[in-house]
């Protein structure tokens, strides 16, 4: 399991990160939650070890992120970017492909399992019968599938996710948000909608770059921190017919 | 990429294209060979061939013979490993940059290569020919380099706004490199040498023998095995380095590499020829219209694709105005300005 300790980062200057210490358990899906500029993106790329931090270590099952060739990270951890594009004529297919990449080489070539898993990946977020499309020709949302499907096709124990749900109509943002949670994998994945994110197992809370709160979704996401945190007036509803909590926003007058 | 074979029987389909591709090559040879200021007969030119590789042992005449042994067929084979080394430099380049412009030309690094090898030859840091593909070499990195920091320097990067910024960089550096070029032959060359040097900065296979041919045959083909060899990571830079990386692609080490050995084809080939545009840029294109954007059919296809279009140039230069041969660089820039402007109008998207 990935493991973060005491992480800093900066970028001209500006703290982007500080202090972060982050333990995964596994199996477990991770809600990074925070205001715009709160450093999310920047911790799930630390934890996916494309940027080395200033300060603080990434641990991979205990050896250092850095000292890992990136082939072995690559089987072990797939990272889905914010809206990764592409000039290249490639078919919905071809970018799925990309994930094998990791384990393909001279000895050992592309064959029918990757074949296979390319499939599955397909048919888990509902694109086979737009594989053979050309990427230009695909909508935000089906981009953002095939992304999470190369992320699959990598067959990683660990994923981390940056807003997957981004340009996602509602279906396909409940459906993205629960194979997630149900995936047999470690998940790690940024949240901008409060709501969604009580499907994860555990909540972290990032404000100007310091992790302040990290725990299960109820004990974590209170009124008092949601307005600390993001500047909002939170008021928490039940939902009549099955009992489940919701928060309602509004601006703080 | 060659990941997935396309539908049942594509290993024997595969041979079957690449046997097609050699004959096209040896067809493309031997018209390089045949047509010319006299026409020889193809059937004088593979008596020849048989004279010389096999120990044949025809009666031909001397003269006939010296010219399709040590002018037309050098001649022709250089061409085909200028065109295949600088083909596949524009694909590493294009993918590596994730720009459609890209190519040595364009990117000054053929340009840093003329002033590396002007440097050696005129203005006499070291001898010989291994030592001229050397400054050479030195010269092609160190304008990469340059309009590399400059195109950064100027906020380049991925996408629409990176793409000018690296193409202005190389138009600087380039400008910069033939600038530097023209000083030392001002500066060094009498003007016999002087007119020498202008003619074969616009590319020229004048004066091709065979220690050319055991230069340009093993670096294209180690060039282009090398690039062969990263075929999978040259795919996964469709979505950016850093995507790359996650895919596990030492990005690092492979732009090293692959930067490295395009370096080294242009500043060997531009040593020899002189800087030769368009190659780079336009038979990538071509090639992705043909085979598609993976590289594991990329890099082949571009291969062949560049070594052939070099021959047909160079018949073509030879040929277009009688008793008189055009420098090649002024052909392939005929082709290549107007593929240059298409593409632009395209809008920098690869065709």
């Amino acid at each position: 399991m990935i493991d973060a300790e005491d992480l800093c980062y900066s970028v001209r200057g500006r703290r982007l990160l500080q202090g972060v210490t982050l333990g995964l358990h596994p199996g477990e899906t991770l809600g990074l939650v925070g205001p715009n500029g709160s450093g999310k993106s920047t911790l799930l790329r630390l934890l996916a070890g494309l940027t080395r931090p200033e300060a603080g270590i990434v641990r991979l099952d205990g050896a250092p992120l850095a000292s890992l060739p990136r082939r072995t990270v690559a089987q072990r951890v797939a990272f889905v970017a914010q809206a990764a594009e592409t000039a290249e004529r490639l078919t919905g297919r071809q970018v799925v492909e990309l994930g094998r990449t990791p384990w393909l080489d001279a000895l050992a070539p592309w064959s029918e399992a990757d074949e296979s898993i390319v499939d599955g990946a397909l048919a888990t977020v509902e694109m086979l019968d737009l594989a053979e499309r050309q990427w230009g020709t695909l909508s935000g949302g089906e981009r953002q599938r095939l992304h999470i499907a190369r992320a699959l096709a990598q067959r990683p124990d660990i994923l981390l996710l940056d807003e997957p749900t981004n340009h996602l109509d509602i279906r396909h943002q409940l459906a993205i948000l629960s194979l997630v949670a149900d995936l047999p994998v470690t998940s790690v994945i940024a949240l901008h909608d409060l709501n969604q994110a009580r499907i994860c197992d555990r909540i972290a809370v990032l404000h100007h770059g310091r992790l302040v709160a990290l725990g299960p979704a109820e004990e974590v996401l209170t009124p008092d921190r949601l307005r600390a945190v993001f500047g909002v007036a939170a008021r928490e509803l039940t939902d009549p017919a099955d009992g489940s909590r919701l928060f309602h926003f509004h601006a703080i007058a | 990429m060659s990941l997935a074979v396309a539908g049942s029987g594509g290993a024997g389909r595969r041979i079957g294209v690449g046997g097609l591709a050699l004959a096209g090559l040896a067809a493309a040879l031997l018209a390089g060979v045949v047509i010319g200021e006299t026409a020889l007969p193809p059937l004088t030119v593979l008596q020849v061939l048989a004279n010389k590789v096999l120990g044949a042992g025809y009666a031909l005449d001397p003269v006939d013979e010296g010219i399709i042994w040590n002018y037309r067929l050098t001649r022709a084979i250089v061409a085909a490993a200028c065109g295949a080394g600088l083909a596949v430099s524009g694909v590493v380049l294009q993918a590596l940059l994730r720009n459609a412009l890209a190519d040595p030309y364009v990117l000054g690094i053929s340009a840093g290569a003329s002033t590396g090898a002007v440097a050696v030859t005129i203005a006499g840091l070291g001898a010989g020919l291994l030592s001229l593909s050397f400054g050479a070499f030195i010269g092609a990195i160190l304008a990469f380099g340059i309009v590399a920091l400059l195109a950064r320097a100027a906020g380049g990067g991925a996408g629409a706004a990176g793409a000018a910024q690296i193409v202005l960089a190389g138009i600087a550096g380039a400008q910069l490199f033939n600038a530097l070029t023209a000083l030392i032959i001002a500066k060094s060359a009498n003007s016999d040498q002087a007119r020498g040097i202008m003619f074969w900065l616009m590319g020229s296979l004048g004066g091709v023998r065979w220690p050319d041919v055991w230069l340009a045959v093993p670096v294209a083909a180690a060039g282009v095995l090398i690039v062969a060899l990263h075929t999978r990571a040259l795919d996964a830079f469709a979505f950016g380095s850093e995507a790359a990386a996650s895919l596990g692609v030492p990005v690092r080490r492979v732009q090293a590499a692959l930067i490295g050995t395009s370096a080294m084809i242009t500043a060997v080939m531009v040593s020899m020829v002189g800087a030769i545009g368009f190659v780079g840029l336009v038979i990538p294109h071509a090639a992705r219209f043909l085979v598609g954007p993976r590289h594991g059919r990329l890099i082949p296809a571009s291969a062949f694709m560049g070594a052939v279009f070099l021959i047909l140039a160079d018949i073509l230069s030879r040929v277009v105005i009688p008793g008189q041969v055009l420098p090649i660089g002024v052909v392939t820039a005929l082709v290549g300005a107007p593929a240059f402007a298409a593409i632009l109008v395209r809008g920098g998207r690869r065709l």
